[in-house]
């Protein structure tokens, strides 16, 4: 599966990374180079195969459905670039 | 002055109970090295004032005779974990002045042992990479040297920093991260013990998420019984991460009995790969033969899926780093970029994350998300989630059939030089973790052990497989391996 430089600049956009139109054509070639190593994935039988979920096979614990942590929204905002009024701020979303 | 090339977590231990020597003073000491190591660049921050308070606390318990195993240990912590109002930043430019407002489990529960963190640890980028040349900080340099070539090193990596702090006894012991080996390629690199524990002994809460189904952390320290020491004091149940396993945490230094007679330990035929030096395969062998010597059975065993582990790896890992690090968005912490009159919020993430990603973490998040995508899920994600059963099954069949330990080795190759590495394709880098990956992908623990020296005076490690929460079996074959082997080299000083 070759990757061309329409979809590497879709998946740039679906993974949120900015990338200059030059820069395409190589991040095109970089990604087909990977996916061509996991290609050699097809050459195993998976037939009947489970897909694995859970490396160690568990219950998930479960607890009473209670607030249990919370009433730190100062503590939440002090690594914020921007915050304003106990909000993250963020450039204008909607006009 | 104590010699610190000397001292392991053991003996500084038995020394501070016995009076020979003061939490403050061992501290103080460390401090002075790590001041005077700076061309190493192993620490990303120091915190010589937490350090000496918390000296201090470990002083007052030991005098009061109520001290744990780890008090008074000076560790040096890897830039992934969180650690209260200290700069964490996961060696990346988008978590610029990050400082949690929390603990990471670990690190409370070694702090509540009394050990003493003396700073944050360099480290590849969000731990993607074997050769620490990732950071943000810039690349870690090995104390180790190829004989009198002054060419600098990789210590290897993710943990390229702990390995590097520990084998300069810049600190007793640090924490590691292992994904796909992470822990055991730099501690193999720099001839140190590097331990990564069954998915779900230790907890993953307050450690920068990579890839959540195999992450782990684990000690890096001198000597397996020190792995034994500090593993015990970072492992247990954590209710606030749900896949850390209520299991009780045995005595693992009491395990360490060195007697092995009786155990079986596979050797398996497909870790014989093409290109491997001969120097490794000599030593593998060496080993086994230690081994045998020493009373266990060697069997030839197979593990036929190997071959497909790395590339199982390379999908499952991105897809899962792709969706742990969506929430790098210049919005809740770290960076943010400058955005232009009429651009938006869209322009602000991406920008933002640009700026902020390596290149390897760009690459491996926009590989994520196309594996993850619409129309390919089922042909790369799901299908690497069977390959990755398969893998599991293989290990399954040979525990099955009386196995108790695999023996590998840890590493294709010794360390390389820095910038070595820098033109040849990502997958090169990647099959650093040939040996390692699987050990992740099936849940399993693993330990690297130095068994001795290449032909141009570079540690090499070999690798020993446990079962699940087999770890206390399987130090203690470790440490038969290390008696027998009597590894004792050390870097000469030159920074």
């Amino acid at each position: 599966m070759s990757i061309d430089t329409e979809t590497a600049r879709k998946v740039a956009h679906l993974a949120r990374i900015e990338v200059e139109p030059e820069a395409l054509p190589p991040l095109a070639d970089a990604l087909s180079h990977i996916l061509a190593f996991m290609e050699q994935l097809n050459e195993v039988d998976i037939e009947g195969v489970e897909p694995m979920s859970s490396v160690t096979p568990m219950a998930l614990k479960q607890r009473k459905d209670e607030v249990t942590d919370g009433n730190y929204q100062e503590k939440i905002l002090a690594n914020a670039p921007d915050s304003r009024e106990g909000f993250f701020a963020v450039p204008k979303v909607v006009e | 002055m104590t010699d610190l090339s000397k001292l392991t977590i053991a003996s500084a231990r038995d020394a501070m109970r016995a009076g020979d020597i003061t939490a403050v003073e061992l501290t103080d000491q460390y401090l002075g090295a790590i001041e005077d190591s700076s061309a190493l660049n192993a620490y990303s921050t120091n915190t010589p004032e937490i350090a000496r308070t918390q000296a201090a606390a470990a002083d007052a318990r030991i005098t009061a005779g109520d001290a744990p195993d780890m008090c008074g240990i000076p560790l040096g912590i890897k830039d992934l974990f969180c650690t209260k109002g200290v700069q964490t930043q996961a060696a990346s430019h988008i978590l610029d002045g990050f400082k949690p407002e929390y603990e990471s489990t670990i690190t409370s529960q070694l702090f509540d042992a009394g050990a003493v963190m003396l700073g944050k640890l360099n480290m590849d980028e969000f731990a993607m990479g074997s050769s620490n040349e990732t950071s943000f900080y810039g690349p870690v340099v090995s104390p180790w040297r190829r004989g009198n070539d002054t060419a600098e090193l990789t210590p290897g990596g993710s943990s390229g920093g702990s390995a590097a702090a520990v084998s300069a006894d810049l600190c007793l012991g640090a924490t590691g991260t292992d994904t796909g080996g992470s822990i055991r390629q730099p501690a193999a690199f720099t001839g140190i013990v590097g331990v990564k524990p069954t998915y779900g002994r230790c907890s993953r809460w307050g450690v920068v998420a990579f890839a959540s189904s195999l992450d782990q952390a684990g000690p890096m320290v001198k000597t397996v019984r020190d792995s034994a020491i500090m593993l015990e004091a970072m492992a247990g149940h954590d209710p606030k991460d749900s896949t850390s396993a209520d299991i009780k945490v045995p005595n693992f230094e009491a395990a360490l009995t060195g007697d092995i007679r009786g155990k079986k330990i596979g050797i398996p035929k497909e870790y014989r790969i093409d290109g491997m030096p001969e120097e490794i395969e000599a030593l593998w062998h060496e080993g086994a033969e230690k081994l045998k010597a020493a009373g266990a059975e060697i069997v030839d065993i197979t593990l036929p899926h190997t071959k497909y582990a790395l590339p199982a790896y390379y999908v499952i890992a991105p897809a899962e780093a792709s969706s742990n690090l969506s929430r790098y968005d210049g919005v809740k912490y770290g960076h943010r970029a400058n955005i232009k009159a009429g651009e938006g919020i869209t322009e602000m993430y991406e920008r933002t994350r640009a700026e902020g990603f390596g290149d390897e973490v760009q690459r491996r998040v926009m590989i994520g998300a196309y594996v993850l995508s619409a129309g390919f899920y089922d042909a790369y994600y799901i299908r690497a989630q069977k390959v990755r059963t398969l893998i599991k099954q293989d290990f399954e069949k040979v525990f099955a059939d009386g196995i108790d330990q695999i023996l590998t080795p840890a590493t294709p190759s010794a360390a390389f030089g820095l910038g070595e590495m820098a033109d040849a394709d990502p997958i090169k880098m990647y099959l650093n973790d040939v040996f390692t990956v699987t050990v992740n992908l099936a849940g399993l623990p693993g330990v690297s052990v130095p068994a001795g020296l290449d032909s141009g005076g570079l540690p090499l490690g070999l690798q020993l497989i446990g079962q699940p929460w087999g770890e206390a079996d399987m130090l203690n074959t470790a440490y038969a391996l290390e008696q027998a082997s009597g590894f004792d080299a050390k870097p000469a000083r030159w920074w």
